[in-house]
Formats: structure tokens, sequence, C-alpha cells
């Protein structure tokens, strides 16, 4: 087992990034690391914490405004916004039941694995929320990008770079969210026993209604029935109206439920984190087109049995395939991703399987060397993350 | 502030025109070259127009291969590149120099396919903003960024610039609406990022690109997210006495719950100009105006207008006025989307685009209106109040080069006043050539150096758009992490 060094402070964590920097030293850059096996494993003899700078550091509810240092527990900080009455608005999931992991998810964690909850398809995602950071890249620099204010466009926008990198370009150690007003209730409408195709028409009609849908998912059911589920949020009179509306709009057949508040959370905290998905069979997650969602499906057909689940109106789909199947079926998802558009991550799968198979999508040359300039410019030595999102990277 | 700095033109380049010209007519043909010097002339400044400057030649290319034999043949040259789309930008974003080639996207304008069951259309980079929403419209859908400039401005510019607009309180900016991009790099290598599903396989190489400012790639395509307009939209207006009790007003409703759809504030320099273009009936007897904007059913507007008047009315607004009619909403936006217009028939110009801590408006307020006065000049003010994006119009007479000088000292002193507050020196017209002296006030050299390095990672000649966003001094001196 590696060391783990947790720096208290920024200006620690940049003396340790620059002393491994000087020695070609490899780094594993985590937050708690309940997400620590999302990517391919990472060979480093030091560990690199945020987890020991936490606090918030900035909060203007009026301006609709968060900062916390890296190592903030999400939870400490979902709470304090409740005090506020306020949320993060892309709903980030809480993924260390689907982990099996303990510990306390860190907010800059969040930030470096861009993770976006049932909400993305209306509120954006994590780097839509994201409006600053604090980091130390692969040098040992303490750099920042973006602000404190909700427009921006002075300089490029390294945010959007440093969100979604996983540590593998510099180490996030400060994060400045815009945050939203927490709704004043929700209530979801629940369609029983409904097809695929018949669920993916469903949700995009009601996505392209005026209504303001914030959640639009499908699961199949494995053995029980198939549900669609569309989630409104707002205040009471306006719910009431618009979920009337919307059942008016979208003519629906079958069995037909609306779950109150209490429920409707319950159901998209299930669905935001994967629960269904429990376990430790590998688990695939798919970025698609909506409609391209019955074609993956059946594309993903020889993989026997399959596990999926639908959100994001379609357009993310997570498939849990047998332990037993070589690669974790990654030639047939793969081939499946490339008909359709769009991009696979193995998100879960033994360490042997992620070390063999890619776990992030493969990019085309172009793209993948502007990627590795794109490396070399926040890490010149290769020290952070090495092999993390690409093999030799 | 003294006048920007212009880096000698590469006389190599300018001795080697025909040249130049003659291997760029071969590409896109006799059509596809504006050569002659008045017709370069056309593209000698955006709408920064204090900054001109001829270029060598001006090409139009019709698709993205020809964009990309155009990039290669200027790459193996050594000449520079600027790209320009309407060249409506404020910043001086599309400012040729005279060793540079335009590369014009006029002439690639075509909506390629609309889909609607994805909620997604794909356009060349050259089309207008409006035109995507006039695609669209039939069917119920909008392109949500709408900047003042909307009916000009095209795609390119708005993802250059990641640019905004009155709506994007609700409905984000450009990087929160595009998709995808085809591009080309400098050496002529096509590039597509993203498509119509949601985030990237890895890097967001499309979240850096929107908002480069021309200096990564030059964008032909783009996939663009359309939404379902809501059933109706209405706006209110509120007259206040004094900037802090419009503030104060603002953060309540912000603080209530209420998202609305837009928030815009005016002082009474702007006001009185703006009423007088757009008839618009603002009240002209108040220091402060909100227009705010609520959307959706008729229930749903109703319930959402009574509680803003609700929330105002802790604030005092010596005018409230819920708008009565379609005619009577379009006549309150023209106004606003007008106004920089409507002050450009009294008087010459700058327009600032620093964005502040919404909390610090009364007392920014009050800094700018001394800083103005400073320097001898008037000051309007125009905010995208809900979002911190303040526009100050700073008033001067072209014609007098001293006073051009003590109106961009005066911009200068105001964007720095937005950073020390906590904010940035540009909300949504971007860097350009404008604030490329101020970048230092915002970041210190290390972040300067890390934007650079991407910079160098897309284009290691540094031949796109090149004497924008980075201060001269402190560049890399040679090629670093090229791609």
């Amino acid at each position: 087992m590696s060391e783990v060094i947790a720096p208290a402070d920024a200006a620690e964590l940049a003396d340790v990034v620059r002393a491994h920097a000087a020695r070609t030293a490899p780094v594993a850059v985590i937050g708690s690391g309940t997400r620590a096996s999302w990517g391919r494993p990472v060979d480093a003899g030091q560990v690199l914490s945020t987890r020991a700078m936490a606090g918030i550091t900035l909060y203007e509810p009026a301006e609709q405004v968060v900062a916390a240092a890296a190592g903030t527990p999400v939870a400490a900080l979902d709470a304090e916004l409740a005090a506020h009455n306020q949320r993060l608005a892309f709903e980030p999931p809480d993924l260390c039941g689907f982990f099996g992991t303990d510990g306390e998810p860190t907010v800059g964690g969040l930030a470096a694995g861009n993770l976006s909850g049932p909400r993305r398809i209306g509120a954006g995602a994590a780097r839509d929320s994201l409006i600053g950071v604090e980091a130390v890249n692969g040098a040992g620099e303490p750099v920042k990008a973006g602000g404190r204010v909700m427009k921006n466009v002075t300089g490029y926008d390294l945010v959007k770079l440093l969100a979604g990198s996983f540590g593998t370009l510099a180490v996030l150690t400060g994060v400045t969210f815009k945050v939203a007003p927490r709704p004043e209730t929700e209530r979801t409408l629940v369609v029983r026993g409904q097809s695929l195709d018949a669920a993916i028409a469903t949700m995009g009609a009601a996505l392209a209604s005026p209504h303001a849908v914030t959640g639009a998912a499908y699961d199949p059911g494995g053995s029980a029935t198939a549900t669609t589920a569309l989630r409104l949020e707002g205040f009471e009179g306006s719910v009431n109206r618009r979920i009337a509306a919307l059942k008016d709009d979208l003519d629906l057949t079958g069995e037909v439920d609306e779950l109150d508040a209490e429920r409707s959370a319950d159901l998209w905290r299930s669905i935001r984190d994967v629960s269904a998905l429990a376990g430790s069979s590998p688990v695939w997650r798919l970025s698609v087109k909506p409609t391209a969602a019955a074609e993956i499906a059946t594309a993903l057909g020889p993989i026997a049995p399959v596990r999926l689940l639908f959100d994001w109106g379609g357009g993310l789909i997570w498939a849990m395939v047998p332990d037993d199947i070589a690669h974790a079926g990654a030639p047939t998802v793969r081939a499946a991703v490339a008909a359709a558009g769009g991009h696979a991550t193995l998100v879960r799968a033994p360490e042997s399987v992620r070390r063999s198979a890619d776990v992030f999508q493969p990019l085309p040359e172009p793209v993948m060397r502007l990627t590795r300039a794109v490396k070399r410019a926040f890490d010149p030595q290769g020290i952070l993350n090495p092999g993390r999102m690409y093999r030799d990277m | 502030m003294s006048e920007l700095a212009v880096p000698e033109p590469d006389a190599n380049v300018l001795a080697r025109r025909d040249e130049i010209v003659a291997g760029l007519r071969s590409i896109v043909g006799d059509d596809g070259l504006v050569d002659s010097q008045e017709g370069r002339r056309v593209y000698e400044t955006d709408a920064l127009t204090a900054y001109r400057a001829v270029p060598l030649a001006v090409v139009l290319p019709r698709t993205t291969d020809e964009v990309a034999a155009v990039l290669a043949f200027l790459a193996r040259e050594g000449v520079k590149v600027v790209a320009r789309g309407a060249g409506t930008s404020l910043s001086g974003g599309a400012l040729p120099s005279t060793d540079s080639v335009v590369l014009g996207l006029s002439r690639m304008n075509r909506i390629l396919s609309v889909d609607f069951d994805n909620r997604t259309a794909r356009v060349e980079a050259g089309v207008t903003n409006i035109n995507i929403t006039n695609a669209v419209a039939g069917q119920g859908f909008f392109y949500a960024p709408d900047p003042s400039s909307q009916l000009a401005c095209t795609i390119a510019g708005n993802i250059a610039m990641n640019s905004g607009g009155a709506h994007c309180l609700k409905y984000g900016v450009t990087t929160n609406n595009v998709l995808g991009l085809r591009m080309v790099l400098m050496d002529g290598t096509i590039v597509d990022l993203g498509g119509e599903h949601l985030d990237a396989p890895g890097y967001d190489l499309l979240g850096v690109v929107v908002g480069s400012e021309g200096q990564l790639g030059v964008v032909t395509e783009a996939t663009v997210r359309i939404l379902r307009a809501a059933e109706g939209a209405r706006p209110i207006l509120m007259g206040f006495g004094s900037a802090e009790a419009a503030g104060a007003c603002v953060a309540a409703i912000i603080a209530s719950g209420v998202t609305p759809v837009a928030l815009e504030y005016m002082d009474r320099p702007a006001i009185k100009v703006c009423e007088a273009f757009a008839k618009a009936g603002y009240p002209l007897d108040v220091e402060a105006l909100l227009i705010v904007e609520v959307e959706g059913s008729e229930a749903d507007m109703a319930d959402q207008i009574e509680r803003i008047v609700a929330v105002a009315a802790a604030h005092g607004p010596t005018v409230t006025r819920v708008s009565q009619s379609e005619a009577e909403s379009a006549a309150i936006w023209r106004g606003r989307k007008a106004a920089f217009g409507a002050m450009g028939r009294i008087s010459d110009y700058l327009c600032m685009d620093g964005v502040i801590p919404t909390g610090r408006l009364p007392e920014v307020l009050v800094r700018v209106g001394e800083i103005c006065a400073g320097y001898g000049l008037q000051v309007a003010n125009i905010f995208h109040a809900g979002d911190g994006n303040l526009h100050p119009l700073v008033l001067y007479d072209m014609n007098d080069p001293a006073e051009l000088r003590k109106a961009e000292a005066a911009g200068a002193d105001i964007l720095k006043l937005c950073v020390e507050v906590g904010g940035c020196l540009t909300g949504e017209h971007g860097v350009g050539i404008e604030k490329r002296d101020l970048m230092a006030a915002q970041f210190s050299a290390a972040d300067l150096d890390q934007q650079m390095r991407i910079k160098s990672a897309f284009d290691p000649g540094w031949l796109l758009n090149p004497a924008k966003v980075f201060p001269l001094d402190g560049r890399p001196e040679k090629d670093e992490g090229a791609a």
C-alpha cells in the first residue's frame, strides 16, 4: 500500500508536487478515494490526498455562489446550502454504494470527475456549475482559472479542462460553484410497463414540452415491471398545473402513477446513485444521443444477460455485464458506441480488467494528439495520476 | 493606459504578398478572395472601431475542406490568420493586422440539419445567431443565448467569445448550449469535438475551445442544443429612487427562489437614451430601472409576478408596471436591446463588460461615476443584474484623440475596479485587443503561462489571432507542448 500524504494547505501541497516533479516521481491524486477505481489503476509510490483541506471559504446565498477547499465533504456543502434553501443544480451522485466504498466524497473529487446526476439534462453538468478553480499543476505551480462571478470570459476557460480530468492535469485545491434555489416541491409521473422504444418516445416528448421536466429516466426493470419516470420541480401550484398539462400532452396509456415529494425524492436519489446496479459486476456508462438508446440496447444483445438503466431521456445508459465475460465485453460496447456516436466508460470492473481494457473511450488520432498536448501543458513530467485515463499518458 | 501596441508587421510576409495571394487564389478561386484595397478595407475593423488595419488579404471559403487547405497553406508560409464571423466584436476580437489574412466565415451560413427528437441543430459556423432560432421557431423551439447583436452576429463569433445575452440567467451562455464542433487546426487538421451526446469522453477540449477567441482553431460547424420555448414570457418594469434600493431588490428576488428568465438594470442616463429611441414607456423620473422577465403558462407567470412584486415591495419601487400586451413587451425589450445603438446616436462610447459580485453593485456604480467624472467624462450603465455583468458606456468624442485616450483610461480603471471587488474583466465580450494589457490585473504570471501553454498546444506557431488576449510581453519564446 502506498503512503498517503494529506497536506494541510495549497502551499504545502504545491511543495509536495514540486518535489515529485523534480524527481519525475508519479503521484496518485485522490480526494477521499471513494471513486478511485473509476479509471485505470495508477502505479505511484505516493498517494496525495486533498482531504485535509476542508471548509467552505465563501458563501453568498444572495449571489448564488459557494466556494470550498477541495477536501470539503460534499455532504457538508450540501447541508450548508440546504440551510439556505439552495443546492448544487447538477444533482451530484453519491457513488459509495455503487463502488462499495466507505468515506466522504469530496467537492474536489466531484469537480475532477465532472459528476452529474439526472438534472444534467436541464441544469447542465458539474462543469457548467463550476465557475472557478484553484489548482496546483504538475510542475507544482499554483494556478487559478475562472472566478466567483456568474459570467466570465476572461482568458481561456481552463475550468472546463480541469472538470473531468480526474486529477491528471492538476490537483484541485479549491472549487467555486454557482448554486440554485431548492424548489418548494417536486413530483414524479411514473408510467409502468413501457417498452424501451415507447419510453424513449415518452421521455423525448416530455423533454420537448414546455413543462420544464427536470428528470427523465427509464428502468426496464430486470425481472420487475418497467418504469418510466418524469420529474417536475417548482412551486406547488406550478407543479400541479404542469403535471396535469404534461399528462394531457403525452396521452399516456397503461398504468400511470404520481409520486408525492417524498417518494419522488427517494426514486431520483436511487437513479442518481445508480443504486439498482449495486454489486461488483462490471458496469459501463454510455453517453449517446437519446434516440440511439434502442440501437445501443440491440447492439449490446450479445452480452447476455446485460442489465440496463437509462437516464437523461435515454442519453445516459448504464450497462451491467456478467462477471465472466472477457474484457467486460469491451469490443461489443465499443462497436455499439462507434455505430451510434457518443462514448463509453468502463466505470466499474476488477483491477485486472481495468488494466488490460481501455476504461475511457479511445479517441481519434487528432483528438488524442491534442489530449496529449494539453496533458503536457499542465503536467510536463507526466507525474499526476499517470495511466488513469489513458494507458501511456 | 496608453494606446494599445500593435506588433511590428512581418516584413517578409508583406514582401511576399503577391505570392501568398496567388496561393490563396489557387485554393478558393477568384470569388473566394478579396484582394483589392477597397475590398480589404471593409474588413479593417470590427465593432471596436477605434482600431483599424487593412489585412493582407481576405479569404471567404465555402467548405471545411477549403478552410483546411487555406490554413495548411498559410501555416507553411508562416502567415497569421484572423478568423471573422460578422465582425460585431466589441473587444477587437476580429481586428486584423496588416500582415494577417482574414478568414471570413460569412459564406458558410447554412443550417445543416435539425433534430427535434434529440433537440439539437447542426449548423455551419457562419450562420447568424437569430437564424438558428428562426429555423426552429415554427416548431416552438429556440436557441437560447441571445446577445444584443443576435441579428448580425454569427455562431462562430459566439463560440469564440462564449457570448451570453440578456436571457442567460436562466439558460446559460454559449458554452452551456454547444454540444459539438468541427474545427480546423492551424496545420489544416480537421477535428471533431463532442457531437449530439452530452459531456466529453476525455478532456473537455470543446469546453476550452469555446471562449478561446479564435486562437486555438477555426470552428466551421457546430452542434447546438435547441430548447422548447416557454408558453409565454412577460416583463415587469420596476423603477427605484436609488441604486441601493434596486440592488437590494435584485438580491431579494434571487434569494426568494424565483428564477426570472432575465433581470436587467439601467441607470438614469441609460433610461433616458433608450426611452428616447424606443418609446418603451420607461419611467424617466427614477434613478434605476429593473426589467424582470418571467415565463411559463399564464397561471405560472401570474404566480411568479405576484411573488416578485411582493418581494420587491419591501424595497420601495416608485413604479411597478407589468406588461399588458405582446406589443408592450416587445417595446420594453426593444429599448433594452437597442441600448448600445441608441447611445451611439448621441455620442461615441466605449462599452465596458466587467462582472462584479451582485452585492457590490451600489458601491461600484458610485465609483464608476467618480472614475468617469475624474476624467471629465459621462457614463451610462446597463447591467445584467442577475449575473453581475456590468456594461458602463463611457461617452467620448472620437474626433478628439485625447478624449479617446481618457475614455480608455477610465475604462481600464473601471475594469480594475471590477477585479478588485471580486469580479472579472469581461463577462461576454471577450478580451480581444481591448483588455489584453489588463490581463495581469486578474491573473498571475503562472495563471497566464498556463493559458498560453494551452495556446501553444493547439497552435504551436502562434499564428491564429495572434495579437489578442495575452499581453505582448511575457509570451513564450519558443513552442512548448506542440501538438
